[in-house]
């Protein structure tokens, strides 16, 4: 049987774009059909924003990559319309073990909060992620929905202009010229788009290699993570086990630098060092292999005219944290409801500078945060990993070591403090949903919060009276009336209360929160969006 | 205002430096660098507050 990711998914099609006489202009074309590039083009085009995706390969992903989903990136395809499909075939994990030398030191639960419709955490092959969002593309254009997947077309080049940028197609019939409003880049940390234009990349190489083993087995470890710090199986380096759907496990061994990274390859060199892992009699079945080397870098800007980079392309970070597909999914999230409001008029181009600023943000906590799980994980020095070690050792006996056990801070979604898109703030609310901060989820008296979310500026009023639905500046606010004595879980008060026994919160269309009251005053609503369209 | 304590603050110094250098006793390099740093991971903990240990920190490094 063949795998989904040695299946044609979108094959290459003869466009009208190439026989037309001069170059035709779409209104967004998105390059990269990856978790990110797909992500962007579901999310424009529920929004009725034409869009073109443009991938020089016509499958999903080779191998399972990205495996970590986490929490509000599972919100984020709710919003998209497709989150069932992926929490369905997921697997929840919430245990992790770690291990140092030949023993268990310590052991940690997620504790994921109740009162939430998502897991904390799903572990998904990234084919299967990109597969179903292929799924979803397919869903919206039998909807009659503008979107459109263009398997086999390899960008060649780039010409970026002031309210365009022009494109030179590669396909299997020969080029041909299209032309962008904005185009979004998503086509990966090698980006080709970014190379074309010049544009750095600068950060920090960090000098090691690990090899990527998907095996196939039927074996009873539970559904945990396991993380090894210098096992006997694999002398003074780290190694991962974690579970994947289809009985698939993730095995994750560091190798150090000085290696032949063909040689380390080969199935005959892979095999060994699995069954020293895994026990000489477990049976297995090796899926996919793979070498990588990492490095924590971001662009200096995301957004370069009418070119906006999003996901690996403008940033990259280690593996360890799960930060990766993660935080690329909340590029788009952020940007597309910009995009949208400048296309419609409604906004000023200018708000963009908010998608650098708040994006930017998110990267450099994600590569701060990866790298110094890296530098946990692969000691610089003797002296690093002396305390490195002290840490794990300390940590089988004693509480207050554990917290300085760094085997990956996993991926939590970035508060965007101080954004110039952030309003008001009212004391005694609880600090979690302050402005800048994604919707915590709740129980509603029917249905989740977060369902109710999205793709609109909302009003919530909590346990106040605010005016039914109304209009700013053309920007439709949609009013949400909630009454916490209609539910019956104290999540929703805890949550957006606090102290406070009223509250009004301004949503914006990614579900972050805008600005919040005691009460509804309308001129401070219609400032505060007027502060989040970045018109202020 | 400086948080660190720099006055003299061990009763008994002389039997302190004793106890410090037997708890090195009949250890290899390795092995006095290894309770050395988990020695510096407990006495972090106990002190707690950042501006006291970063105040340490650049004592220790001859650039207070």
């Amino acid at each position: 049987m063949k795998k989904i990711f040695e299946v044609s998914l979108y094959p290459y099609q003869r466009s009208t774009d190439q026989d037309a006489e001069a170059p035709v202009r779409h209104p967004v074309v998105v390059v990269g059909a990856g978790p990110i590039g797909l992500g962007a083009a579901i999310d424009l085009a529920q929004q009725d924003v034409p869009v073109v995706v443009i991938d020089d390969n016509d499958k999903v992903s080779f191998g399972s990559r990205a495996i970590c989903f986490a929490k509000r990136p599972l919100e984020i395809l709710d919003r998209l319309g497709c989150g069932d499909a992926f929490v369905d075939k997921g697997v929840v994990w919430d245990t992790g073990k770690v291990f140092f030398d030949e023993r268990q030191v310590y052991q940690f639960n997620l504790l994921p909060e109740e009162g939430h419709k998502r897991p904390a955490f799903i572990n998904l092959q990234q084919y299967y992620f990109e597969e179903y969002l292929v799924d979803r593309v397919r869903e919206l254009q039998a909807e009659g929905k503008p979107i459109e997947l263009r398997g086999g077309n390899k960008v060649l080049s780039v010409d970026p202009q002031d309210d365009h940028a022009g494109l030179l197609i590669e396909t299997p019939d020969g080029t041909y010229r299209m032309e962008a409003d904005w185009l979004i880049a998503c086509d990966g940390a090698g980006s080709p788009i970014r190379g074309m234009m010049g544009l750095d990349f600068v950060g920090r190489v960090f000098q090691d290699n690990f090899l990527i083993a998907d095996v196939i087995m039927e074996a009873d470890f539970p559904t945990e993570r396991w993380f090894w710090f210098d096992p006997p199986f694999n002398r003074s380096q780290s190694a991962l086990l974690h579970k994947q759907p289809d009985n698939v496990w993730r095995i994750d061994l560091q190798l150090g630098w000085n290696i032949d990274k063909a040689e380390e390859q080969k199935h005959e060199n892979v095999v060994p060092r699995l069954k020293a892992m895994l026990g000489e009699d477990v049976k297995f079945e090796l899926e996919w292999v793979s070498i990588y080397t990492f490095q924590c870098r971001r662009m200096e800007k995301f957004r370069h005219g009418r070119v906006i980079f999003a996901g690996d392309a403008a940033h990259q970070v280690s593996p360890f944290g799960a930060r990766g597909a993660n935080s690329g999914l909340q590029d788009t999230d952020n940007l597309c409801w910009k995009l949208k409001l400048i296309m419609d008029g409604k906004a000023p181009e200018s708000l963009l500078d908010s998608y650098d600023m708040e994006r930017i943000h998110g990267a450099d906590e994600n590569i701060l945060n990866s790298s110094r799980s890296t530098d946990f994980i692969t000691p610089k020095s003797e002296i690093s990993r002396v305390f490195r070690d002290a840490v794990l050792d300390l940590s089988e006996n004693v509480d207050f070591a554990r917290p300085l056990v760094n085997s990956g801070r996993l991926s939590v979604p970035c508060v965007y403090d101080g954004s110039p898109l952030n309003g008001p703030d009212a004391a005694g609310m609880p600090s979690r949903t302050r402005p800048g901060a994604p919707a915590a989820d709740a129980p509603l008296a029917d249905g989740w919060l977060i369902d109710a979310l999205g793709d609109r500026f909302q009003l919530l009023a909590i346990d106040t009276e605010a005016p039914a639905d109304f209009e700013v500046d053309g920007i439709a606010v949609e009013t949400m009336r909630i009454s916490t004595a209609d539910i019956p879980t104290r999540d929703l008060r805890d949550r957006y209360l606090g102290d406070a026994g009223a509250a009004v919160y301004l949503m914006r269309p990614d579900q972050h929160v805008a600005a919040r009251w005691e009460t509804f005053d309308r001129a401070a609503v219609d400032a505060a969006l007027r502060t989040a369209i970045g018109r202020a | 205002m400086s948080k660190l304590t720099t006055a003299p603050n061990i009763a008994d110094p002389d039997g302190f430096y004793a106890e410090l250098l037997a708890l090195h006793e009949g250890r290899n390099k390795a092995e006095s660098d290894a309770v050395n740093a988990r020695l510096i991971l407990v006495l972090a903990n106990h002190i707690g507050d950042r501006e006291v240990l970063r105040e340490a920190f650049a004592t220790a490094a001859n650039d207070a």
